[in-house]
């Protein structure tokens, strides 16, 4: 079980590996935190500290995710603010970026408060991405600017996307104009139609409506073409297909505002794992087929994929123990990330280490414009201390969230999270 | 005699020596049919409960016909009465039906998966009466029964599936079940109707129904369903007709006879003609003869039925 405690008044974390994703430098020292901040790094002589054997262990930035779903307000019994903060913290992830897609959606500046201000009581970071559209119906803008004051760090319709071209364009001059980057989930609504899954071979064998590569291809190189023309932010959101890793890396030749994310499960599953129609695998963007999954490995390593994101989607048990029809979109991802991505990125496809950290920290932050440099003296610490190297199976007694709607239980994971340290608190796992 | 599986919930990756013991135990059957009392005691004290959460006519009575003339007991469950209209769960509702201590469950469900689904929930032994669009392997099995019986053998032989195969579980089970008994098989049908990347399951796809004919040993026809005509699959049935029909003319053009099969229930004038339906070459009625004596043969074998 994890146990959650306030830190120490000085805490020292010894004899790790130290990875500075700034400095792009891994040394072997010590991180002294005092007061929930950072004090020193490097090698450090202290005394009346806790101290924290790390060695064997990397000791790195808290991990931040932009995109997860918190359910708070509506649907707390998937998923609250609280409950979600120690799945965070489990996973090694001291921010996140919650998704405005509750009941009612976050798409006014109330509403933004009512997150800002729940949030601060929770041990970890949470900021909410506002919607583009009032209701999330993709037709008129939400008051931005208001809801940016209010603490809304990019704006997005989360699992609706914006069809109409039009509207994106407002909302991306809207948008642009107010500096926050926006972020459309990319599936061409009449493409995907009833789509449940991956359109092709697996689709055929079950009998189950596909939803082709292409709704996602068409609706990432409309966006990308718009964000070229309206100067502004735009953040990729769970990149599922080969074609939106090329559409990306050819626009970011040209426009430098394009950031995207690919989430664990996508670089994990291919749709051949469907077979026995698990609906913890029912997901949108659906798993896709093993060569989008090769070159999504392909876009992280060439840098056109920056982030790494879970989307965290829980759902109850009754949601996803039925038909596979009617089971909900969506799976937890915090605790299992971090197992995950290092099981596929470095130790199967041989990519450093340091590529995989910069996309849990330092880039998703540039992304939102958070504070980078978290190994500064008086920053307030934010840290993930992991074993790179244990291999475990991820199990139900692994889970934090309040719902445990996850592929990955029963999997064999490489490296995991042993210490979180966020806003005062020590969460040892 | 036995199977290697304990249920049956598709064709594809069911052994090929299996169907053929179903087969070659469904024409011991089909004796049976023949005699004055049709009646045989081998699934005696059995009990059977047939879940058909979607509606259905000749698979239901086919199947409660097999269970009758084995002697086993059954129970009837139809989603519009039951439950299930009450907001009871999938899982809730098998699971209350299995408490009652049943040895079989025949289940038809929209959703593909559910009969697998089913086989998490339940210990009964399931047969698979049709999961959505996925498969439907008993009718796969009495129309490979009717193509032996009328040609003696499966390798080799040349079948045409004709029509809507994206939303046809008949199809997907004939081709696997085809496929694994070394039959060729072709589809037939408008573009928007084909499913993508069915060729990597081994067979070939035409848009032109007379080469097909010219090449088929038989051709499968399967029903056209009216609706899918408003989401623009395809635009009239005067176009359907005209370029995939089956008509008396069209096999005239042909010099070999070529075997006509209907899953049914039939659209008399759109995909088949009544002159063709009624034909010679249609072997329409001997398959619903056929579905009998194949289910019988299928719960004999997976309920481990004793001889008389």
């Amino acid at each position: 079980m994890m146990k959650l405690k306030k830190c120490a008044k000085k805490i020292l974390f010894k004899n790790g590996t130290i990875i500075d994703p700034i400095l792009e430098k891994g040394y072997k020292g010590d991180v002294l935190v005092e007061n929930g901040k950072i004090a020193a790094v490097g090698k450090v002589d202290v005394k009346n500290a806790e101290v924290i054997d790390c060695s064997g262990l990397i000791v790195t930035h808290g991990f931040c995710d932009l995109h997860v779903h918190f359910r708070e307000p509506g649907r707390e019994d998937k998923e609250t603010l609280e409950t979600g903060s120690r799945a965070a913290l489990a996973g090694g992830f001291t921010r996140v970026c919650t998704m405005p897609n509750t009941n009612p959606p976050i798409d006014s500046p109330e509403s933004i408060r009512f997150i800002y201000e729940k949030a601060k009581e929770c041990p970890i970071h949470i900021h909410p991405i506002g919607a583009a559209t009032k209701g999330q119906l993709g037709q008129e803008l939400t008051e931005m600017a208001g809801m940016s004051t209010e603490g809304a760090i990019a704006f997005s319709d989360d699992g609706l996307p914006i069809m109409d071209g039009g509207v994106m364009r407002r909302v991306l001059e809207y948008g642009g104009m107010l500096d926050k980057p926006i972020i459309n989930h990319a599936e061409d609504v009449c493409l995907r139609n009833d789509g449940v899954m991956n359109e092709g071979r697996m689709s055929t064998r079950l009998g189950l409506p596909g939803n082709p590569v292409e709704a996602e291809g068409v609706m990432v190189h409309r966006d990308l073409e718009l964000a070229r023309l309206t100067g502004a932010k735009l953040h990729v959101p769970h990149v599922s297909t080969a074609t939106a890793v090329k559409h990306v890396t050819d626009m970011k030749k040209d426009y430098k505002h394009i950031s995207a994310e690919v989430t664990p499960h996508h670089l994990f599953f291919t749709d051949d794992d469907l077979f026995e129609y698990n609906t913890n695998l029912k997901v949108a963007p659906p798993i896709r087929r093993n060569e989008d999954r090769a070159a999504l490995i392909k876009g992280f390593k060439s840098g056109a994929i920056d982030c790494i994101a879970t989307d965290h989607a829980p759902h109850t048990i009754e949601e996803k123990e039925s038909t596979f029809d009617v089971a909900a979109f969506g799976m937890i991802g915090l605790e299992s990330c971090l197992g995950a991505v290092l099981k596929v990125l470095v130790h199967e496809e041989k990519i450093d280490l340091m590529t995989v950290i910069k996309a849990l920290t330092v880039n998703p932050r540039e992304v939102m414009g958070f504070i980078t440099n978290l190994f500064e003296n008086n920053t307030d610490a934010e840290l993930t201390i992991f074993d790179p190297e244990e291999t475990w199976e991820f199990t139900k007694g692994d889970i934090y969230s309040k719902s445990s709607n996850s592929p990955f239980i029963g999997k064999s994971l490489v490296g995991k999270v042993k210490y979180t340290v966020s806003k005062s608190y020590l969460a040892i796992i | 005699m036995s199977l290697q599986q304990r249920h049956l919930l598709g064709l594809e990756g069911y052994p090929a020596e299996d169907i053929q013991t179903i087969i070659d135990t469904a024409f011991t059957f089909r004796e049976v049919l023949d005699r004055p009392i049709k009646k045989v005691p081998s699934l005696q004290g059995k009990t059977i409960v047939n879940l058909f959460f979607e509606n259905s006519t000749r698979t239901r009575i086919s199947f409660e016909l097999a269970q009758k003339r084995l002697s086993a007991d059954t129970v009837n469950f139809s989603a519009s009465t039951s439950s299930l209209k009450k907001g009871e769960s999938f899982k809730d509702t098998v699971q209350n039906i299995e408490a009652m201590k049943i040895d079989a469950c025949v289940i038809r469900h929209p959703t593909p998966g559910a009969a697998l689904r089913l086989t998490e929930y339940v210990d009964a032994v399931v047969i698979n009466a049709g999961d959505g669009t996925h498969e439907h392997p008993t009718q796969a099995i009495l129309d490979m029964t009717s193509l032996y019986e009328k040609f003696g053998y499966l390798k080799g032989l040349k079948v045409g599936i004709i029509g809507d195969i994206s939303h046809s579980r008949v199809a997907l089970s004939n081709i696997h079940g085809l496929i694994t008994m070394g039959a060729d098989v072709t589809l037939c049908g408008p573009a928007t109707l084909i499913p993508p990347y069915i060729e990597e399951l081994g067979v070939n796809v035409s848009y032109k129904i007379d080469e097909v004919i010219e090449w088929a040993d038989a051709l499968n026809v399967l029903r056209i369903q009216m609706e899918r005509m408003g989401v623009s699959l395809f635009p009239s049935i005067r176009e359907y007709r005209s370029l995939f029909g089956i008509t008396t003319e069209r096999l005239a053009n042909h010099k070999k006879e070529i075997v006509i099969m209907h899953p049914g229930p039939m659209n008399r004038g759109v995909e088949i003609e009544s002159a063709v339906a009624d034909g010679d070459q249609a072997i329409i009625l001997d398959q619903v003869l056929n579905g009998v004596a194949s289910r019988m043969a299928i719960l004999y074998l997976l309920l481990g039925g004793k001889t008389e």
